[in-house]
């Protein structure tokens, strides 16, 4: 898939296997996403490049059933987003976890806990009939639940 | 050090007011609280004021008199108004004054609240991808909680059904009408687990409040209440907040829960001690998260609790009485003195058909919003 990145510096594009672009602070360590200009663990200025984990597990989800307001610029509707659409905490193992949208999950199957995988899907139509592209994590049928998720029995 | 004492309280009530400008509403609930304290405005030494939309609240002074006092602004987003009434204590505190008024007054358009991502910390894309949006951070903040703890929808609805039950017997409330739990599940989903009903909404309105010096209250008031302590703070690196494109895997607390701890330690009071609270409920899932991170339950007791009625006005630990922010909506900066408003009614034996039955010596406010800032005040009579 070809189509240009909703923003510079935020994922590796083109790619077969897209990576999110986050930072690393060269004092305590502290990962970041995205990238920053200062380190948001102990504020250490330049924080160098870290490649994040393309899998990780769904931490906490929830749907959106309508559309924002500006400055939200997505297609809604016909080849775009169906309402609602879906928005996640995604944790990537022993790194960071990360606010994304979610792709090809429905409310029914939605489980905190689920493996996902970094995806790079298609997010709008430019001025110039460009394809903009954006990232968002899809269920991975090859991973692994997180183990420390395990529901609190829900009283009624 | 002098102790702080509110000794009059004003509020023009939340709601629509198309045309009215918010300083006009501002003048009136600074009005209100002047003559229910009996305090002449040339009497009145400084003044703090706090706004999300008018850029300089003293303009106020056009419409109650142009003195010349000193009136300094504040804005700290959901919480401004805890920053305004910490700023007007410390002035008295510090001797430099002993009468002031505080006032907040917004108006907003409605629907969720937007703004440029950039000013907030969060990048442009952020914004694009619509993930700008404090509604889905309360919607994944709450359900996580409830997959740990075990709260339910239900327990959302009931919170929700309290909010309008409460504003119903409010004459001041902007919602009036009492809903059934079962009406809002029923409501559009908009942030799961989040419906429509239970939600917020900004509006417009103004409140007020006028503080002196404690040893003071008593030439204006048989029933001063004391403002005990104000502690205001900012997200640390760990908690899970609004507007936060990533979070940390090791884990803080709210910054809630640390201004609650500063102070009810500032006041010498414990959380055990609270008789009415005032939380902020942007929406059902805020109110039951809030309880506990004020200290007034363990999490997951939230279920147990509400079901029994705990947090209604008749209950152990009535929470926001007036039907807090889902029955009255949310002038940004008004919001913190409206909850102020109704810890001080009630601690007077004021508050008509919504009156505990005790009335209360020890109320706790709380204020919350983005990207991650937290006000609790501690009152007491
Ligand atoms: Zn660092």
């Amino acid at each position: 898939m070809a189509g240009v990145p909703i923003a510079d510096g935020l994922f590796t594009w083109p790619s077969d296997e897209p990576r999110l672009i986050g930072g690393s602070c060269g004092r305590c360590g502290a990962l970041s996403f995205p990238r920053r200009a200062g380190c948001p663990r102990c504020g250490a200025s330049g924080p160098v490049e870290h490649l994040i984990g393309a899998r990780g597990t769904l931490w906490t989800w929830t749907s959106q059933g309508f559309a924002p307001k500006e400055p939200f610029n997505g297609a809604i509707g016909e080849g775009g987003l169906g309402v609602p659409w879906y928005v996640g905490l995604v944790e990537i193992p022993g790194e960071i976890r990360v606010e994304a949208l979610l792709t090809g999950v429905s409310e029914e199957d939605l489980r905190i806990g689920m493996p996902l995988r970094l995806v790079v899907v298609p997010w709008r139509t430019d001025d110039e009939g460009r394809e903009v592209v954006t990232f968002a994590f899809a269920p991975d049928p090859d991973g692994q639940r997180s183990s420390e998720t395990e529901e609190v029995g829900a009283r009624a | 050090m002098p102790d702080v004492a509110i000794i009059g309280v004003g509020l023009h009530p939340f709601g629509r007011y198309p045309g009215k400008p918010a300083l006009t509403m501002g003048a009136e609930a600074a009005r209100l609280a002047l003559a229910d304290a009996g305090v002449a405005w040339t009497d009145v030494d400084f003044a703090v004021g706090g706004s999300y939309e008018v850029d300089q609240p003293d303009a106020v002074v056009a419409e109650i008199g142009l003195t010349g006092l000193p009136f300094t602004n504040v804005y700290n987003g959901c919480a401004t108004a805890g920053s305004a009434l910490a700023l007007a204590k410390q002035q008295i505190e510090l001797g430099e004054h002993r009468i002031g008024l505080v006032l907040g007054l917004d108006k907003h358009e409605g629907g969720a609240f937007t703004a440029d991502p950039t000013s907030y910390a969060a990048p442009e894309w952020y914004g694009e991808m619509g993930l700008f949006l404090t509604t889905k951070f309360f919607g994944m903040k709450i359900n996580r909680y409830m997959h740990d703890h075990g709260i339910t929808q239900q327990t959302l609805a009931r919170v929700a059904a309290k909010a309008y039950a409460n504003g119903a017997i409010n004459p001041q409330a902007f919602r009036r009408k009492a809903l059934s739990e079962e009406e809002i599940l029923a409501s559009r989903m908009l942030n799961f687990p989040l419906t429509h009903y239970m939600f917020c909404t900004p509006d417009e309105g103004a409140a007020a409040v006028v503080v002196c010096d404690a040893a003071i209250a008593h030439r204006y008031t048989d029933t001063p209440v004391y403002l005990r302590s104000v502690a205001t703070r900012t997200r640390r690196y760990g908690a899970f907040e609004v507007h936060g494109t990533s979070a940390a895997i090791e884990h803080v607390p709210a910054p809630t829960v640390d201004a609650a701890k500063a102070a009810y330690e500032a006041a010498g009071i414990g959380p055990e001690e609270v008789q009415i609270a005032q939380l902020q409920d942007t929406d059902a899932g805020n109110e039951v998260m809030h309880m506990a991170e004020v200290g007034l339950c363990a999490d997951g007791e939230q279920n147990d609790l509400i079901a029994a009625g705990a947090t209604t006005i008749t209950g152990r630990i009535p929470v926001n009485t007036d039907g807090g922010l889902i029955a009255n909506g949310e002038p940004v900066g008004a919001s913190g003195l409206r909850q102020v408003h109704e810890l001080v009614t009630q601690m007077r034996g004021r508050a008509g058909d919504r009156q505990m039955p005790t009335v209360p010596r020890v109320g706790v406010a709380q204020l919350y919003g983005a990207p991650g800032v937290a006000a609790v005040s501690i009152l007491t009579r």
